[in-house]
Parts: structure tokens; sequence; C-alpha cells
């Protein structure tokens, strides 16, 4: 994207880093629990209150959530890497510092395809992945002097993840987390709920003049909880900063907030002091040594990913890239969809899945996939009465609607309401004589070169046999009729 | 003063074993004596009723045939270790009232080898110290008196003073240590005790208080090796709550004691000669030696390079740790907390009343070396010396098998010495911090008396992991030294 400003064109430069909490159900340095939804402090060990003389043990299984991920963005697995110490004070981070990974992460660079809307990718590159303890929530506005802390949080894992500043639009940036968290989603590492915070993102944006390959001083707007609020904070921060520089100023590096109510991002309050985070080595930790056997091992357990999969559907059920993209979007359409199309033809299947059934899927909140309007099997099923011509495509849709309503098998809705459609000529032609009778002056206008009325007597007729007359059978019968 | 007192661990736990006393009545012998020596300030808590208890359960396990090894032993814990529902203060104001909801992994071990605890032992806050004369909970006095000043009061060391004067006193048949840079071991040298500080990782830092987490190791303080071997074993051990505790096995170390060294090289490092080495220390070293010799073993002259930079790594490695492990002290979830106008306000002056002069000095130290801009140039640089230093012992063990060096280049000094200049207190770990920079076992056990009738000790160092040579070399000088001094009154 090239904004136009007063003195030329400027180009947006954006990196984002997304916090992904990782599924397990233990914090990445104790016992605690981690399901969302808990009442405050329920889920609090004496380390993750960092009490005295508690330590630190390795979850095992959120390294291997980090490891996974990393396979899953294609990057580069390190063997051994380095918990530190980052130090500063608040009132939500008992320990008085957060266990992270600084200069050796447990993931280092890899690539993320990214979806455009015209059908084409676009490679981002990812920096690094590094786990780390998520702090407690302060919550500020429930007494008028005092600041609450909940500590379920505290400790839970988090893998950071940095991407390389190779965006350029905030179009670009939504796609880039859109698709991060389809990989999430499905190595079964992150929920990749932006709502509920257990996917979070912080965006770097700068701008410069398009030409120009200098990266200029970026700012970061912190914690946007949702990917239209992101878009919305890089193009409102890009514009301020070409406002800046035009009117000859500067800007400065700094944390800014997104104000979701106003559009805009402002700087958070400047603190008395900078942090400076004293990162050191954690001494309770000793490096994170794993096994080249325990990559393969998880590498061998990774999931078809979104990217091969719509390779996939392009090549064996014939969809374009477009469609195929939607597919692929959520592993339970694909699922859905391929459970369809599996031994049909595909580009039929993919037509009802985007069709009514994603219309009715979304039309309302009890639907989900486990509890999906039609099954996969049912509307199989009907696609495969269309193809063998018990139901027209027209009459399907009615089919549809009944399986929705009912649940039922199609064949026995086509059955219960007489839904089958009338191959049989004579009993066409009886409708359609029946009609011409009816209507001696239309037949008369056809008959005088006004074609259009064609098309009336072809839905008169098929009103008349509710539905079911074959229509290609109906349209030559018609045509013919004229033609007498 | 009780007969029984006067008994070691070994000697109480046989007589026991043979129904001569019960533990009931060794535990009522220690919290009379306890009594009478408070003035010592030895303890910041006692824990008589507890102790009571927990004597009257223990002669019941024994009456059932489920004695542990340290059946009915009555101990000191040092406060820096996490007692279930006993106060426990790191010696410091921030935790005062602090009473844990666990027990520390070693002082359950020890609770569950059926010894018995008799209260919380003083020591230098956080265990940040030389002298025990930082503690909140007031000074330890060291039990010995000088020959020639019987007036002056002596300091029993530290951090773990109150640890070596109870042990010292009687009024603790043992009693835990911790050992950051000389903690056990120099306080065991000025009051005439023995004390090792064992591998790092082989005994658990589960519920001590963190001073330096990649220095600090708990270890035994006994009135001799044969105590501190046995202690050791119950203390001991790999745990799966400690990341960087060593999954090894707990070999016997009491059956380490053969008293047979003959052919065993000893090393002698010729940095340890400091210009200004008291005659004293140089002559009990050399007395040292001599034992070792008629015992068949043979001392060679070794170099530890890297030794002169010890003690600057020291105070870079252990402050930088310091200050991120304490920063936990923040008056929001437990002990102190001092009212202000924000949370900045709150924490200032929560940490200002709630930690001492040395504590405050340490943290500034830590977070400076940590900045960045420093970080390089003091923390980098000080953990890369501490790697050389690691490399100068590997390298001299691969010519001996233990190495003996003075533990203190004093015998205990006076309260009133020492406290200008803080430098002047860090020398007195001269010694003792290489060993720990390079977290290697080190014992000290008293070798003789000074002039003034002090107890002086020696160190033993030995290879990781390897404390049973040090304990077997120990038991043929404590033989060979025969000292059987105790201060007046004991």
């Amino acid at each position: 994207m090239i904004i136009q400003g007063d003195t030329g064109d400027w180009e947006i430069v954006i990196g984002l880093e997304v916090h992904a909490q990782v599924i397990s159900n233990a914090k990445l340095f104790s016992g605690a629990a981690t399901a969302f939804g808990a009442e405050p402090n329920d889920q609090v060990s004496f380390v993750d209150a960092g009490f005295p003389g508690m330590l630190p043990v390795i979850n095992e299984k959120c390294v291997e959530q980090a490891v996974r991920t990393g396979l899953g963005l294609k990057a580069q697995i390190n063997l051994t890497s380095v918990f530190a110490r980052k130090n500063y004070f608040y009132a939500d981070l008992p320990q008085g510092y957060q266990i992270s990974q600084y200069d050796m992460p447990i993931v280092g660079e890899g690539t993320l395809l990214i979806d455009l809307p015209d059908g084409s990718t676009r490679a981002i590159g990812i920096e690094r992945l590094h786990l780390e303890q998520d702090a407690g929530k302060s919550i500020h506005d429930m007494h008028p002097s005092k600041s609450y802390i909940d500590l379920n949080r505290s400790g839970v894992a988090l893998m950071e993840i940095v991407s390389k500043p190779d965006m350029r639009s905030p179009e670009e940036a939504g796609a880039y987390l859109t698709k991060l968290r389809t990989i999430l989603r499905y190595l079964g590492t992150c929920d990749g709920n932006m709502q509920e915070g257990s996917m979070r993102c912080d965006a770097n944006v700068s701008v410069r003049p398009v030409g120009s390959t200098d990266l200029r001083t970026r700012c970061e707007i912190k914690n946007v909880n949702s990917i239209r609020f992101v878009q919305q904070a890089i193009e409102y921060e890009a514009r301020r900063h070409i406002d800046v520089y035009e009117n000859g100023g500067e800007i400065k590096q700094e944390t800014r907030l997104f104000d979701s109510v106003k559009g805009e991002t402002r700087s958070m309050r400047s603190k008395e002091h900078a942090h400076d985070y004293r990162y050191f080595p954690d001494p309770d930790l000793l490096p994170l040594v794993i096994s080249q056997d325990l990559v393969d091992g998880i590498k061998a357990t990774l999931p078809e990913l979104p990217d091969e999969k719509k390779a996939r559907f392009m090549a064996e059920y014939g969809l374009n890239a477009y469609d195929a993209g939607v597919m692929v979007a959520e592993k339970d359409s694909a699922d859905f969809f391929e459970a369809v199309a599996k031994g049909r033809d595909g580009k039929t299947a993919a037509n009802w899945v985007m069709g009514d059934f994603f219309a009715t899927m979304n039309s309302d909140a009890k639907y989900t996939w486990t509890n999906p309007p039609v099954s996969a099997e049912n509307l199989g099923k009907m696609i495969d009465l269309i193809k063998d011509g018990t139901i027209s495509t027209r009459l399907a849709k009615d089919v549809f609607i009944f399986m929705v309503e009912t649940g039922k098998d199609p064949a026995t809705i086509v059955e219960e309401k007489g839904l089958k459609q009338v191959t049989d000529t004579g009993a066409i032609e009886k409708a359609i004589d029946e009609v011409f009778a009816a209507n001696p002056d239309k037949v008369a206008e056809v008959k005088a070169g006004k074609d259009k009325l064609m098309g009336w007597f072809v839905g008169q007729v098929m009103k008349a046999t509710q539905g079911k007359a074959n229509p290609g059978m109906l349209n030559e019968l018609i045509a013919k009729k004229f033609k007498e | 003063m009780s007969e029984l007192t006067k008994l070691t661990i070994a000697q109480a736990r046989d007589k026991m074993a043979k129904g001569e006393f019960t533990a009931v009545e060794l535990t009522e012998a220690h919290i009379k004596a306890m009594e009478a020596k408070r003035d010592l300030g030895a303890y910041i808590v006692e824990t008589p009723d507890l102790a009571r208890e927990q004597a009257k359960a223990s002669d019941l396990r024994r009456q059932a045939g489920q004695a542990g090894t340290l059946e009915g032993i009555p101990l000191g814990i040092k406060d820096l270790f996490c007692t279930k529902g006993v106060q426990t203060t790191a010696a410091s104001r921030i935790l005062e009232g602090f009473k844990p909801q666990y027990e520390s992994t070693v002082s359950g071990k020890l609770l569950d080898a059926g010894s018995i605890m008799l209260g919380k032992l003083n020591l230098d806050e956080f265990a940040m110290g030389s002298s025990n004369m930082t503690s909140y909970y007031g000074k330890v006095t060291n039990p010995w008196k000088s020959k020639s000043d019987a007036a002056k009061q002596l300091v029993p060391g530290g951090s773990s003073g109150g640890s070596a004067a109870a042990v010292a006193a009687r009024i603790a048949m043992g009693a835990t240590g911790t050992d950051t840079g000389g903690s056990i071991r120099q306080p065991a040298a000025f009051c005439g005790i023995t004390g090792i500080k064992p591998t790092y990782g082989r005994c658990s830092r589960w519920g001590i208080v963190a001073f330096a987490s990649s220095l600090d190791q708990a270890g035994p303080m006994a009135r001799d090796v044969r105590d501190c071997a046995i202690m050791l074993g119950a203390m001991a051990g790999h745990d799966p709550k400690d990341s960087t505790s060593a999954p090894m096995p707990v070999p016997n170390f009491e059956a380490a004691l053969t008293g047979d060294i003959r052919g065993l090289k000893v090393g002698i490092p010729k940095e340890y000669r400091p210009d200004g080495l008291s005659d004293e220390i140089q002559k009990v070293w050399e007395q040292g030696i001599e034992w070792l010799k008629e015992a068949g073993a043979t001392p060679v002259e070794i170099s530890l390079p890297h030794t002169k930079y010890a003690l600057p790594t020291y105070y870079i490695v252990a402050p930088a740790e310091a200050s991120s492990n304490l920063a936990r002290y923040d008056g929001v979830r437990f002990g102190l907390r001092v009212e202000g106008s924000s949370l900045d306000d709150m924490y200032k002056k929560t940490r200002a009343a709630g930690f001492g002069a040395e504590v405050r000095r340490r943290i500034m130290i830590g977070t400076y070396v940590l900045s960045a801009g420093y970080y390089d140039a003091y923390y980098s640089k000080a953990q890369k010396v501490r790697r050389l230093i690691a490399d100068d012992f590997r390298r001299a063990f691969e010519n001996v098998d233990v190495i003996l060096t003075p533990t203190a280049p004093s015998a205990a000094f006076g309260m009133d010495e020492n406290t200008d200049d803080p430098v002047t207190m860090w020398l007195n770990d001269v010694f003792t911090i290489p060993t720990s920079l390079a977290g290697l076992p080190g014992l000290s056990l008293p070798a003789g008396l000074n002039a003034d009738g002090l107890p002086l000790g020696l160190q033993l160092i030995g290879r990781p992991f390897d404390e049973e040579t040090v304990f077997k070399v120990a038991g043929v000088m404590e033989s060979a030294a025969g000292f059987t001094a105790t201060p007046e009154g004991v």
C-alpha cells in the first residue's frame, strides 16, 4: 500500500510481535492449571506467586508445543536455548522478573506465507520464537484507590513470535495474523482467541519514502485485541508518521496504545525512568537442551498444514486458489469440505459448502463445527442425489432446508416430501398443456416473437409441478411446444 | 551442662539404639541448654514444643522398629530454610512473621530421617556476611573467648554464624548451613567445628531462601567429620523440584571414613600464600601437610593461577543474582509492607525499611553490574573468569585427589573489627570463594588453636561429587589433629 503525502509517496514498514498462549494443562514452570475463566487467584502455585525458596521447573509439554510451532513455521529449531530473567518491578509480576528467552531462543528464522485477496501469496519472514512466562493481571477499576491482582495468568506459557519487518500494508498485517492463527490452530499449540487474550499482538510501524530502503524510527503499538484493530492502528500510526515527517518533525521511538473508540494511537504516559531489564541467564534453570530425536518425533506428528492442504485441494478437487484458501482457513472447515467432497465433484461440493452451508452456519450462533446445521455425510448424499438425477439443484435447495430443520437423511426427505424430480415427459407435457390452455394470449405473444415470456412459462410450469420438473427437460419441452 | 549434649550425633545414635536414653531425654537436655545459652543469640526462634512433640514421635518410631538414620537427633535449622508453619526470616526484617506453608526439601529430608528441630538459627541477613553482624534479629556471639582478652566479644563468622555457634556451644548436635562463598566453612573454622559445603547440585535448593542461585548450596555443620557424613547422607539427593540438583545417587558417606589415605595426592596451591598471611595460619597449614604425609599421602604443589580474580568475580556474580532474587520482597504478597503514595513509593519505602545496609549494598552492586552498558564489562566478564577458575581446578585435579588450604585468613575476630570497610570483611572468604565459584565440595575442620586459644580451620577441596575422598582425608586429619578443645563452659 502506498500512501500519498504532500511531499511524495510513502511506504509502510510493519513488523509484528505476537504473544500466543501455549495450549498446555500446566504453566511453563509450575504445575498450576491454566484453564481460562477460573475464579481469581484459584490457579496459583507458590512458584507463580514468587514465594521465598520456590524454583522453576520447565514443563516439557510447553517446550514440545514451541518446537511444534517452530516446525509449522518452517523455522530453525535450536537444540540448545537459554532462559533469561527480564527484571522489572510491577505488582502483577510476583518474582520481580519474567523468565523469558533473550539471546538464545528455542526457535530461529522461519517463513509464513500470507494469502492475499487476489489469491496470490507472499512470504513474510519469521525472526524468532521464544518461550516466556506471562505476568498476572492488574485490575484497576474495582476500587477507587486500590488495584486488585489476579495471578491465575502468572507463569502461563507464552510463545512470542516475532516477524521480520516484511509487511507493507495493514491488509498484509491482517493476513499475517489470520494465517498465523490458522497455523497455530492447525498445530493445536494456541487457540488464537484474541478476545480472551490468548493471542495478543504488538505492531511495530514505521514509514519511508517509496524507493528508500532505510528503516526509519518505529513505534510499537501494544496489545491490540483484534485483527481489525491492528489494521486500524497501523493505518492511523502510518499517517501520523507521515504528517510528522512532512511537517519537518521527527518520530521518537516509543510505545503507544491504540484507543479503539477514537480509532487513534497515543503515547503511553512516559514512565519516570526508562526500563533497563537487566537480562541475564536464569541461574535456577540449566540451558534447555533438546534432542534431534524429539524434534523428529514431533515433526512426524505434524498435521497437514494450510498451505499444503490448499495446494492439495486445488490439485485434487479442482478448486481455485480463492476457494481453496477459504476452505483451509480453519481446519474444521477443511475437514468438513473434504468429508463432503471425497469421491464427488469437488467444485460442486465447494459451492454447496461455501454457499448454503456457510450461510446457514453463520446465521445462528448455535451452529458450531461439532454441531453443524447439516452433517457432511448428509450433504454428500444430497449431492449424490443431484448427480443421479433424483433431485434437481433447485429441489436440492429445499432438501437442504429440510435437512437443516429435521437432520434427516436427504433420501428420506425426498421420499417423505415427494420431492423427487419429475423426469416423466408425459407428466411434464401435461402440465405444459394446462398452462398453455389457461394462457392463450401469452402463448400468442410468444409466438409473435416476444421470447422474453418463455421464462414466465417455465416458471408457471415449475410452479404447477411444485418445482419437481426436471429443469433441463422442462426447457426443452416448452421450446419444442412453441415450435409446434 | 548435661552429658547428653556433649555427645556427637554418631554416639547419641548408637546409645539410643541400645536404649540408653530416649529422644525425649536427649531433646529435653538440649532445650535446657538452649535456654541457658540464649545470650549467644544463636537462635532466632526456638521451637521447644514442636521439638518435644517430634521427640515423642521419634521414640514411638524407634519402638516400632522404624528408626531413620538421624532418629531422635536434635538439630538446629538455619533460618534460611523454609519450615512449614514456623517463621522463616532469612534474618531480615522484610520477612518478619513469614510462616511458609511448605518445608524445604533439605529440612524435610532431615525430618524424614527422624531428626528433631530445635529451632531456627540466626545468620547474616539473606546469608550476606562473614560475621553474623548483619542479622535484623541481633548479632550472634562466638562461644569461644580469646585468652588474651576474655572480655572481647568475638564473631562466630558468617553467614551460618548461628549454626556454628550453636553446634560449638552444644545447643544443637548438628545444624544445617548454607554456603554461597564460604558461609559454612568460615564460621565452622571460627567456632572450632566441622562443616562441609557439598558439590553444587548435591543438595536441593528448593525451599531455601535464595541468595545467589548459581552458588548457594546447603550442607551440614557438626562436631566432627563423621557427624557431617551422616547428616549429609540424609540431606543430599536429587530433587525434581530443583532443576540444578544433580540426578546422582547418594553414596554412603560414613562408609568413606576408612582411615586409609595411603597413596593419595594432596594438592597444595601456591597461590594460597598471599603476602601478609599470618604465621599462625601458615603454621597450622604446614602441620596439616605433615599429618597427611605421615598417613601416607603425598603433598604436591599445584597452581591455581586465576585465584586472585576469584574475589572480584564473586562480588559481581553473587550480587547480580541476589539483586534479581531479592526483587520478590516487594511488600505485595508477604512479609513487611510500608504503605506509600503509589506502587513505586510503597516499593521504595518497604525495601528501604526491610533490608539492612549490607543487603542494600549488594542489591545496588548487582543492579549496577547487570545494567545496560555495564553487563559486558562486569557480569559477562565475571562469568568468563569463573570458567577459568573452574578450569584451574579441573587441571589441578588431573594430578591430585584432594586439595588442602586454610579455611580463613584469620581466627575469629572481634565484633568491632572489620566493620568500617566492607572489602576487608569480604577478604575473609578469600580461600573459600574459588571453590564456590567452581562448584566443588569444600570441608573445613578444626586443626588447632592459635596463641589466643582460638580455633583455626583447614579446608579440604574435592573433585565434583567426590565428597567421599574429602571425608576420608578429613577423617584422617581429624584423628591426627586430636582436636578436643571446647569453648569455656561447654
